[in-house]
């Protein structure tokens, strides 16, 4: 299934790789899960202050926050954005490690401060690779 | 003794649906162990090949992190939430 995503929410998370590199940034994808339908995405404080430039980390109780309060308006979380700064918008075996299934994972490529590249992934079932999906822009 | 156990929303396709499930357990340990037994799909995102929970599965007994507690050793009774809280992580 591709990942339908609006502009806004796109160009949200754009910005917000720009404005962090040369760290790595982080956010959710949230919109409707049963249409992988993205309306907004959300800044998230990267918790990794020990190595930003290639790393993130949210905490569990920070995301449940999020995701109530998105319930709350009607919104769930589709999945995550993260950057790469100066690295592919391909998915890490750490990436692969950490993730969760059913959730869209969206990688943007930062390249000395400009986007260069901004792919999805997903995590196979048996955790063994992450598989690219479309991403798809809509109104 | 009956234990209720919050399911993420990512793992929710792997307990048909369900946002919680009830098992029989006297420790958290055992808990995720019953829940795996009846939703077997869940289990290789919560434990790693080595039978640990991976470092991103957060379990709360009611609003206690069982790692503050005696992990999965933590004695669980009936009445008690268990909740399952996914951190994410990654990074190139």
């Amino acid at each position: 299934m591709a990942l339908i995503l609006a502009p806004g929410a796109l160009a949200a998370l754009h910005e917000h790789a720009r404005r962090g590199y040369p760290h790595e940034v982080v956010g959710i994808l949230a919109g409707r899960r049963d249409e992988g339908r993205v309306s907004r995405s959300v800044p998230l404080g990267n918790e990794r202050a020990d190595r930003p430039e290639d790393r993130y980390q949210v905490s569990g109780l920070t995301l449940l926050r999020a995701e109530e309060a998105l319930a709350a308006e009607g919104l769930e979380v589709v999945g995550y954005y993260h950057s790469h700064p100066d690295h592919p918008a391909r998915w890490s075996d750490y990436d692969r490690d950490h993730a969760l299934p059913n959730m869209s994972y969206l990688i943007t490529a930062v390249q000395g401060g400009t986007i260069v590249d901004t792919r999805s992934w997903r995590l196979r079932e048996d955790r063994s690779a992450m598989d690219e999906e479309s991403i798809q822009p809509t109104e | 003794m009956s234990v209720s156990i919050r399911i993420p929303t990512a793992l929710r396709p792997y307990t048909d649906g369900c946002a919680a499930v009830d098992v029989d357990a006297d420790t958290a340990g055992a808990a995720l162990d019953a829940l795996t037994t009846a939703h077997p799909r869940l289990a290789t995102h919560l434990r790693g090949p080595d039978g640990r929970l991976r470092s991103f599965v957060n379990v709360y007994r009611n609003d206690e992190d069982i790692r503050s507690l005696e992990r999965e050793a933590t004695p669980v009774k009936s009445g008690d939430t268990l909740v399952i809280v996914p951190s994410i992580a990654g990074g190139a």
